[in-house]
């Protein structure tokens, strides 16, 4: 469970979050919608702890994220913006490297990193150095890693960035498996039908604030609208960006 | 030990370490062409003064005699002594300035006339001081002379009935103190610089990589999302790049052991040697050396946006441990507890005088380790506050 309240954050005076606020429950997949520049990134990046906000707080399972963002993080898996491996080492090394920097054991890391190379589809990739990987294949390898120590919260900033058709359905699916275990998920995207397709809940963010959330049915009946891009133009009050 | 272990810097540590030790380049430039550059150069440096000196000692002097005529007995003794006495040149100012002859003899106009008054008779010399093979050549003409001076002073006093010891007031003995070994030393002043700038040179790369490297490939903010302290990150990484300093200056000295063992000293008149304990020594001055110069480069590498751009900042860091040797040769001094502290300066100092064979005494071992490793922990300590700033992962 994420919780995240009044969240503001300026750059050197310029405002990238102004008011973010958005409750992320547990079995639900949220999506932070919103066009480029809207303060996605920034927001993900308080959640995450990287950030200190200039106000507000997150709360993630209850654990405020500045006063103890060891704690925090450890039930926080995050794919952050930029997806950089270590191109040295292969996939199954990366993945590795973070469970061990998270903690587990030994034999606990076998079996997760199994598991991820099986649900990932990362067998053929495996063995080999990540120098080379195509963008799917890092995006994957990246999830692997961030998802490794089995968080109950999971971020991810726009994950379908780069995937094509087959590799987008296949993350779809795997994240809706993580939400039947339980999973609290919290991922952004600019792009609509891609939040249309997963989302139990959407936070509309335009200009560092939300401007509306809730299903994507509730969003059409709040605007009036029966098509969600109209719904999504109509609240955020232009058509800019809204396109991939 | 384990929880040691399982504070975060230990897996940071391994997997830096493996994942340069399989970049190769990173590891030529660390275990090879940077620690064996020094000993190369020394080999190279150490046989070419070998072969000069054994051709200058064996080489008949051939000098050139302007108006030997005038002194035929002179010029004799000089013979008998083994001098080849040459026909001198047309243009004897030109022929020393174009470096065609080292030194010329040339007896003076009135000196015959002189000589048989009993009058100073005239020589000049004409050389070239500011040319390095003029001074030996120089050395060997003086002595020639100053003894037909002598032999001629004393037959002179003889003649008049006088003791020769009255024209010698002082007896002067040249005893030269230096040992074998300190001889050597002199060659082996060479030896820190060349160790200390593999203690930058061994870490530079996984220093960079490791920082500004790990942004520019934008794996920094992944790394930064885990449950691991900043602190924890930056000791990994400060540890494994101090553990690549450390091979790339064990190398070194390890290298110049052996190169050392192959030079024939013994036709040199000095000892060259590193015994395995005055080594052992060197790396325990040096060590923190390794730690101290990862620190640093750690800390500028950190600021860099990008590889090349911290490259660039270290490339002129590597003048730094030339800066020490570079005092020494022009001003050498009597080293004071302040040189002592001070990290690189009192290294080179310390490792000149076990060179020389010298005794270091355990305050000044630890006044330079302690120093040292104080300046590095300094460093470092602000490298970890670095990590701690949010603008670190994101470059902002």
């Amino acid at each position: 469970m994420i919780e995240a309240r009044h969240l503001k954050r300026s750059f050197g005076g310029v405002a990238a979050v102004k008011d973010v606020s958005f409750h992320a429950a547990d079995g639900r997949i949220t999506g932070l919608l919103g066009p480029n520049g809207a303060g996605k990134t920034t927001s993900l990046r308080m959640l995450y702890a990287l950030l200190k906000p200039d106000a507000g707080t997150v709360a993630i399972d209850d654990i405020d994220t500045q006063t103890d963002p060891l704690a925090a993080r450890r039930r926080l898996g995050v794919l952050p913006d930029s997806r950089g491996l270590y191109k040295r080492l292969t996939a199954r090394e990366n993945i590795e490297y973070f469970g061990r920097l998270q903690g587990l054991d030994e034999a606990t890391l076998k079996r997760q990193v199994d598991e991820l190379i099986g649900a990932l589809d990362l067998r053929d990739i495996e063995h080999r150095q990540a120098d080379g990987f195509s963008q799917g294949q890092r995006v994957k390898t990246a999830i692997a890693r961030a998802l490794v120590h089995a968080p109950q919260n999971i971020v991810l900033d726009e994950p379908t960035n780069g995937l094509d058709v087959m590799a987008t359905r296949a993350l779809r699916q795997f994240l809706r498996d993580l939400r039947a275990q339980g999973r609290c998920i919290v991922f952004s995207s600019h792009v609509m039908q891609e939040v249309a397709a997963l989302c139990d809940h959407i936070v509309v963010v335009s200009a560092g604030r939300v401007v509306a959330s809730g299903t994507a049915d509730e969003l059409r009946s709040l605007t009036g609208e029966s098509n969600l891009e109209d719904a999504f133009v109509k609240v955020i009050g232009s058509g800019e960006g809204l396109m991939s | 030990m384990s929880t040691l272990l399982r504070g975060g810097w230990w897996t940071v540590f391994i997997k830096e370490v493996r994942e340069n030790l399989r970049d190769r380049r990173a590891l030529g430039m660390a275990l090879l062409y940077g620690p064996l550059f020094g000993p190369v150069l020394f080999a190279v440096m150490i046989g070419f003064i070998v072969d000069k000196r054994a051709g200058d000692a064996e080489k008949p002097l051939a000098i050139a005699v302007i108006g030997a005529e005038r002194a035929p007995n002179l010029v004799d003794f000089l013979r008998q002594q083994g001098v080849a006495i040459k026909a001198a040149p047309a243009d004897p100012e030109i022929a020393i300035r174009e470096q065609r002859e080292a030194v010329i003899i040339r007896i003076g106009d009135d000196y015959a006339a002189d000589w048989l008054a009993g009058e100073p008779a005239r020589i000049e010399l004409l050389l070239d001081e500011s040319r390095q093979e003029t001074r030996a050549v120089l050395a060997r003409v003086r002595g020639l002379l100053d003894g037909y001076g002598g032999q001629i002073a004393s037959l002179r006093l003889r003649l008049r009935g006088l003791d020769p010891q009255i024209g010698a007031p002082l007896s002067i003995a040249h005893r030269d103190l230096s040992t074998a070994q300190s001889r050597g030393a002199t060659l082996l002043a060479m030896l820190p610089y060349f160790l200390l700038l593999c203690a930058f040179l061994g870490g530079m790369y996984l220093a960079i990589d490791s920082t500004a490297g790990e942004r520019e490939r934008q794996s920094l903010e992944a790394l930064m999302t885990t449950a691991v302290a900043p602190g924890q990150i930056m000791a990994g990484k400060l540890a494994a790049t101090t553990l690549f300093a450390i091979a790339s200056v064990i190398t070194c000295i390890v290298a110049f052991q052996l190169g050392i063992g192959l030079v024939p000293t013994e036709d040199l008149g000095f000892a060259l040697s590193l015994s395995p304990s005055a080594a052992a020594q060197v790396l325990l001055l040096v060590m923190p050396v390794a730690f101290f110069a990862s620190a640093v480069q750690t800390v500028i590498a950190s600021f860099a946006r990008s590889f090349r751009e911290a490259q660039t900042y270290l490339q002129f860091l590597m003048v730094i441990p030339s800066i020490p040797s570079v005092m020494l040769a022009i001003a050498p001094f009597k080293p004071t507890a302040w040189m002592l502290a001070t990290p690189l300066l009192s290294q080179s100092l310390l490792i000149n005088q076990i060179a020389r064979g010298e005794t270091i005494g355990s305050g000044d071992l630890l006044l330079c380790i302690g120093g040292t490793v104080l300046a590095a922990l300094a460093t470092a300590a602000f490298a970890v506050r670095l990590y701690r700033d949010e603008r670190l992962a994101l470059a902002v």
